[in-house]
């Protein structure tokens, strides 16, 4: 059993791509500091599916905004930790030099395709600007570019539809402008954060199997965010479980479906109703609700709703350890019996 | 294959548990222009020519993506909306002929749950205030003292604490706002009860304690249920039955495993393929059918099939002429009658 912080050392390959490390993002506000982020460590291999599940307020996106630097400060604020992308640490970085990564090296999908094109710009024009100055393309050079990208994520018509504002498209076809919009500089890295929540299923598989299919086909790594179990097990090569601001599980997807050990873990996928059940069987649920990140609790944030509560996790937060190849769980023996 | 072009008459085999029937219900929305002189220009056909039934004691699930019509047709059915036409009967009583004053007697029978549990409760209102309202509004109890058991009850049955009463909405979470909003329903001991998307604003663990509350109240009060939703996976698991709506038409019927393992209809195929199962072992054997395109405006849709636009095989058939009508294909099971869209 290794702990997590020699994970980094000993499976670290050369195509480690990102590298989050104690990453830990509060929220001053007035009511006390929300730890919304506490210390999460994971990374992210060039080319590789990771999808971060949990649910709404365990931190994820909060995570994930934490990589891009686009914590609204005040009130929000990265307190500790490092992220490391191609070996240059992002959190030390200023915002100009930050500018040159976002849109560039970086790119992210937003969860609303309503609201995260500005609808008074056209579609051309947001396309084009990351094109112009990230690339320094102009004129004709930068619309034939805007036209593949928009063909690439296929949208018919591309060239007409380059003058067309954001509410003249559909949401899923806005959701493939963004996409377009975030392929447009070869990112190395794409964070989608619930890209498809706001969809309708039909629509949700189409920008899925065309954000994996493009992402395989340019090398990309893709973070996606979402509770959506089932998008996980379609989509992700590696799977971590966010709750109250920490990572309890991580593993590759058949083990955390098949073989899942923290009991929170195991509670969301038995809470879930599966499509291909044949019997009907009472779903599973967790009582209680998730702790407050004003004042979680001191030790393992899963304890007010563990059904055991045998250990001595209430007092000590447990370490992330190793407990087979690749599969690392956050040590604390009563979320870890069945 | 037996063709029946009427559900009616399988309806009225087994009329004596039927609880509700509705028979080519129409919902049009006018489309007007001008500020004054309003003219309408164009109708929204929400719902279009929709004939279902639900039996006493079952649940009947109605799935559809955005705009489809699923919603209108809830609140059509409980006459929230007045129909443009078509029939609406709740134990043999015409509901679409009912006046105000009737109706408003009726809603003791037919209750809804809204889809959104921020919206749906008045923020100045205590739970407990939300709660009794329809008791007084209906005379339901005689004095205070009984309106406050009431409530308490009530609150115990969804499992709420008596004490909450005095709480304001506030102060519940999206889960506890969702039971205070199923216990207003139940206030009334209504035997119909209109779901719609209950669960669709909770997290997955919250959403797994409403949908088991919603079953334990079904056994203990022998409720109906119209469950609208348009997460398969949740309709699947509560309902009996599943109707599945596409552009303000039912394209398939059939009892929830067999719609499952038996899928005619190329939509509700399409629409299965698109759930992803959690289980990535699964999930790499699995067919998936990516259809083309978006969900034409219901302000004008096609003419004959609806689907037909986004059906790969439509040269086959007829079906951009003719509107096709749902045909009985094995027991239970009713299907869209339309070639192109029933062939794999």
């Amino acid at each position: 059993m290794t702990t997590k912080t020699s994970k980094s050392t000993t499976t670290k390959k050369d195509n480690v791509l990102l590298e989050v490390n104690n990453l830990t993002t509060h929220f001053f506000t007035q009511d006390g500091v929300v730890k919304a982020v506490d210390g999460i460590s994971y990374n992210v291999h060039e080319g590789e599916v990771v999808g971060i599940v949990g649910e709404s307020g365990c931190g994820k996106s909060v995570g994930a905004m934490s990589v891009m630097k686009i914590i609204p400060n005040p009130p929000g604020r990265i307190v500790d930790g490092s992220v490391t992308f191609e070996g240059e640490n992002l959190v030390d970085l200023n915002e100009s030099e930050m500018r040159k990564i976002r849109g560039n090296r970086i790119a992210m999908v937003f969860q609303e395709p309503m609201t995260s094109l500005n609808p008074v710009l056209t579609v051309g024009r947001q396309l084009t600007e990351t094109l112009e100055l990230h690339q320094g393309l102009k004129g004709d050079e930068l619309v034939d570019k805007a036209e593949e990208l928009l063909t690439r994520v296929g949208i018919p018509d591309p060239r007409g539809r380059l003058k067309d504002y954001p509410h003249q498209f559909s949401g899923g076809m806005r959701q493939r402008v963004m996409i377009a919009i975030a392929l447009s500089c070869d990112p190395k890295l794409i964070i989608a954060d619930e890209p498809t929540t706001a969809l309708d299923v039909t629509i949700q598989a189409q920008i899925l199997e065309l954000m994996q299919g493009l992402a395989k086909d340019f090398g990309t790594a893709l973070i996606i965010i979402t509770h959506n179990l089932g998008v996980v097990a379609r989509y992700a090569d590696r799977v971590i479980v966010m709750y109250a601001g920490k990572i309890i599980e991580e593993g590759s997807a058949e083990e955390i479906f098949h073989n899942p050990m923290h009991a929170y873990t195991r509670g969301l996928l038995a809470s879930v109703p599966r499509l291909d059940a044949t019997d009907h069987v009472r779903l599973q649920t967790i009582e209680g609700l998730p702790p407050d990140l004003i004042a979680p609790p001191p030790g393992c944030g899963f304890a007010p709703r563990c059904q055991k509560k045998t250990c001595k996790c209430s007092e000590t937060p447990p370490a992330i350890v190793e407990i087979k190849k690749g599969h690392y769980i956050a040590d604390c023996k009563c979320c870890m019996t069945k | 294959m037996t063709t029946k072009t009427k559900k009616t008459t399988k309806n009225s085999k087994d009329q004596n548990e039927i609880l509700v029937n509705v028979e080519n219900l129409k919902m049009y929305f006018p489309v007007t222009s001008g500020v004054i002189m309003q003219k309408t220009i164009g109708q929204v056909k929400a719902v279009d020519n929709l004939s279902f039934f639900v039996r006493k004691g079952e649940t009947l699930g109605l799935v559809g993506e955005s705009g489809c019509g699923k919603t209108t047709t809830g609140r059509a059915v409980l006459q929230l909306y007045e129909p443009t036409d078509g029939k609406v009967q709740f134990n043999g009583i015409e509901l679409t002929e009912l006046n105000a004053n009737e109706m408003r007697a009726m809603r003791k029978e037919v209750q809804i749950i809204f889809q959104d549990p921020y919206g749906s409760l008045n923020p100045r209102m205590s739970a407990g205030d939300i709660i009794g309202e329809p008791l007084k509004v209906h005379k339901l109890v005689k004095n205070k003292e009984e309106y406050r058991d009431k409530v308490a009850e009530l609150l115990s049955v969804v499992g709420l604490s008596p004490y909450m009463a005095d709480r304001y909405p506030h102060e519940f979470s999206g889960g506890q706002r969702q039971r205070i909003g199923i216990a207003r329903a139940l206030a009334v001991n209504p035997s119909f009860v209109v779901c719609d998307e209950p669960v669709s604003a909770l997290d997955v663990s919250i959403q797994a304690q409403v949908v088991n509350l919603l079953e334990d109240l079904q056994d203990k009060f022998g409720l109906t249920y119209l469950f609208i939703a348009h997460d398969l996976s949740v309709v699947k698991h509560i309902s009996d039955r599943i109707a599945v709506m596409y552009l303000g038409h039912i394209v398939e019927i059939a009892p929830a495993n067999e719609l499952y393992f038996n899928p005619i209809h190329g939509y509700t195929r399409a629409l299965l393929s698109a759930i992803p199962i959690p289980d990535p072992t699964i999930e790499k054997t699995r067919e998936r059918i990516i259809l083309e395109g978006d969900v034409p405006s219901p302000l004008n849709p096609p003419a004959g099939c609806v689907f037909q636009p986004r059906c790969t095989k439509k040269d086959k058939c007829k079906c951009s002429e003719t509107t096709p009508v749902l045909i009985e294909v094995s027991p239970e099971h009713w299907v869209a009658n339309c070639e192109c869209c029933m062939s794999k």
